[in-house]
């Protein structure tokens, strides 16, 4: 049957919330209105409002509470409404959410998921397409997630909320209604393996969320050229499967790192640097990062300017494969 | 639908704070007893309060004199706020909750946890070794009042749960500029969850005044903003405090939601053992505000009740000997432990790469040992 991401999440949600009654769902608009992406569609009238709610407008808040929550004996799912909005609760992630069990000797868990709507791509207003995994990718006590096929969407996001870790949940918003023939419920790979979406011998290009599509599609437009492109799907930045990642930069011996965040000391940075350490004498070219300019993030009518298409990964496979 | 009318069982005049703190003990130690805050005191509790404000302030000092001898980093003292922050803590039961900043040694104690574990922090040899679970006490918190946000989450889940619970949050005047005591608020009133937010108003926040913090006429005069009752009242009279806590915490616990106290009170140390004082206050300041010393009043009143006897002053002593003790065997020297110990608790779950870093530590150990 064809699924969308949209239905995978809520399915995920739903079954998880069916499943456990200590997993609760709260955000800006997620009761009645079911969440602005209606990721949260019935999910209110189907539990009731003490399990879906609707909170004040604070994004801090949210976080905050969650954790108290979660303190109490709760699996509290939250939503930030989109990727720019979540910088509010920066504090809280980081310096208790990410940090609570360490601090605790590991006498309290918080088995917490934050839910983000992240990236570009849909000409939406400013602060709206923002690709902010990076910050939380470096936060020790985090596990950052990002599917981007349906069925992950289903099955990580399950295992993010039965993860006694808390996560943060990057959801590729411009996917939201990517279709993908599954039956749920679903289970994928576990967190920390990557997946090989495409095996090719030319190059890989290593991708999460938004960009495996887009990845996919460009492996496509690579069979035009001759080439055989390898598609890695990272999945899950922390943990990070770098066996993975160096087999197969030892078969193709050259590296492409795809996002739409910014590349100055963006994710791609981390997996170039893990292929130097692990996979150096594999290598017939430098690892090449492909992204968003270092600029913030443009208006609408420019974001197809910005964000890496086709064209920008084909022009750096050209270039890797001319070194 | 919207509804441009405010709900009529709601009028703001209710919720404010008295023109005055409240104040039962006086500042000679007599009682006036104040309509509204009635006493539920047996003489066994006026004892203990007095027992727990002592020990507080023989631990307090232990604290110092080890952050004097280089066993501690660093210390924040909460000499001078021990009747306000034992008489909030005494109001709470057993099954009760409290989350603290790092000042909060006091009601530590009344939770029953080892104050020496407490000092951990301080020391350096972990970030906590006390299990909140065990007393209902969560970890120190040092962002300021990002603590509230957990208490109010915690009240919500009790609520959701169907407990009857109470949760309070110590918080500083300075944190009242916070956003996030302002949202904990705000989530607790409109989920009307039994929190109740505790400020002990000691005047300053490290150097800046009450007066660079707010134009609030109090503190307490913000909880109407929530739609929340606000408390006031003498915070270095322990019954005082206790009675306004007892209202607050009771009310919480039928239903009745969330409110604020401010204890108005005053920080006799300095910031922390790494703060000069001297640079922001004057000692005449200090000096009113010793004769206003929360201790040497209740004691007028218990001598006056005649339930301070020389026989309860030494039980007293010899417990806050042992406390002082039992801290100095905890604290003096503790290593820092196993530092493979550092990768343990992180994750439940940890990531691969733990391995190899380890792995690292384990070889840079077995070359040049752990110190
Ligand atoms: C978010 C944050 N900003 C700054 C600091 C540094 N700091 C530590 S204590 C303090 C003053 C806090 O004052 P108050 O809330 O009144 O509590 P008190 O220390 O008087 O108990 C400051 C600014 C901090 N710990 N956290």
């Amino acid at each position: 049957m064809a699924i969308t991401m949209a239905q995978a999440l809520n399915t995920a949600l739903h079954d998880a919330m069916a499943e456990d009654d200590k997993v609760v769902m709260f955000g800006e608009d997620v009761g009645i209105l079911g969440g602005v992406f209606r990721i949260t569609d019935k999910l209110q009238e189907r539990f009731g409002e003490g399990r879906c709610f609707d909170t004040p407008l604070a994004e801090s808040g949210i976080v905050g509470t969650a954790i108290g929550m979660a303190m109490y004996g709760y699996k509290p799912v939250v939503e930030m409404q989109f990727d720019g909005f979540t910088y509010p609760a920066f504090e809280q992630i980081v310096s208790h959410l990410a940090k609570m069990r360490n601090r605790s000797r590991g006498t309290v868990q918080l088995p917490v998921v934050v839910r983000i709507p992240f990236g570009g791509g849909i000409g939406a207003v400013e602060h709206h397409s923002e690709s902010p995994e990076n910050y939380f990718a470096h936060v020790a006590g985090l596990k950052v997630v990002s599917p981007g096929t349906p069925s992950d969407g289903y099955s990580l996001l399950r295992e993010s909320i039965s993860s006694a870790d808390p996560v943060l949940f990057f959801e590729p918003k411009r996917r939201y209604w990517l279709k993908e023939d599954a039956d749920l419920p679903v289970r994928t790979e576990p967190f920390g393996r990557a997946v090989v979406r495409r095996a090719g011998t030319t190059a890989t290009l290593f991708a999460y969320g938004p960009m495996v599509r887009t990845c996919m599609e460009t492996a496509s437009a690579a069979e035009d050229e001759g080439w055989d492109l390898e598609v890695v799907d990272l999945r899950t930045l922390n943990p990070f499967d770098s066996a993975t990642v160096v087999e197969s930069v030892k078969k193709t011996g050259r590296a492409i790192v795809v996002h739409e965040a910014q590349v100055f000391s963006g994710f791609g940075a981390e997996v170039a640097a893990q292929v130097a350490e692990r996979a150096f004498y594999h290598l017939e070219a430098p690892v090449l990062r492909v992204g968003g300019f270092d600029i913030p993030y443009p208006a609408a009518k420019l974001e197809e300017f910005f964000l890496p298409d086709v064209d920008r990964i084909l022009d750096a496979v050209q270039r890797s494969l001319s070194f | 639908m919207s509804d441009t009318k405010m709900p009529l069982d709601l009028d703001p005049a209710d919720l404010l704070p008295p023109a005055e703190p409240v104040q039962l003990l006086d500042d000679e130690g007599t009682l006036h007893e104040v309509d509204g805050y009635p006493l539920d005191l047996k003489d066994s509790d006026f004892r203990d309060l007095y027992r727990y404000m002592v020990l507080a302030r023989r631990v307090d000092k232990q604290a110092i004199n080890l952050q004097r001898q280089g066993q501690l980093g660093v210390y924040a003292s909460l000499l001078g706020q021990e009747a306000a922050q034992i008489g909030g803590a005494y109001a709470l039961d057993q099954q009760d909750w409290v989350f603290p900043s790092y000042r909060e040694m006091g009601a530590a104690l009344v939770r029953g946890v080892d104050p020496g574990k407490v000092l951990h922090l301080f020391r350096g040899t972990w970030l906590s070794d006390h299990d909140p679970h065990e007393h209902h006490f969560g970890l120190l918190s040092i962002p300021i009042g990002t603590q509230a946000l957990h208490a109010a989450g915690f009240a919500m889940a009790a609520k959701l749960d169907g407990s009857d619970l109470v949760v309070m949050s110590y918080f500083g005047d300075g944190a009242t500029s916070e956003g996030d005591p302002h949202e904990a608020m705000n989530f607790a009133a409109v989920y009307e969850a039994a929190c109740v937010f505790f400020v002990q108003n000691n005047q300053y926040a490290i150097s800046v005044p009450l007066s660079k913090q707010t134009k609030a006429p109090t503190i307490a005069h913000k909880a109407v903003g929530y739609g929340m009752p606000g408390y006031r009242c003498d915070g270095n009279d322990v019954l005082a405090t206790y009675a306004v806590s007892r209202k607050a915490v009771d009310r919480a616990r039928a239903g009745g939601g969330p409110s604020l106290i401010e204890a108005v009170t005053y920080r006799m140390e300095a910031h922390t053992t790494a703060d000069d004082p001297t640079r922001y206050r004057t000692p005449a300041e200090l000096e009113q505000w010793k004769r206003r010393d929360p201790i040497a009043r209740f004691e007028t009143f218990l001598e006056s009740e005649g339930l301070l006897d020389d026989a309860f002053r030494a039980e007293i002593d010899e417990e806050a000997q042992a406390y002082a003790k039992r801290m100095r065997e905890e604290i003096y020297d503790a290593p820092h432990g196993d530092p493979m110990e550092l990768f343990e608790h992180v994750y439940a779950d940890p990531p691969a790469s733990y391995a190899e870093q380890r792995a690292l530590l384990q070889r840079e150990l077995d070359e040049h040992g752990t110190s």
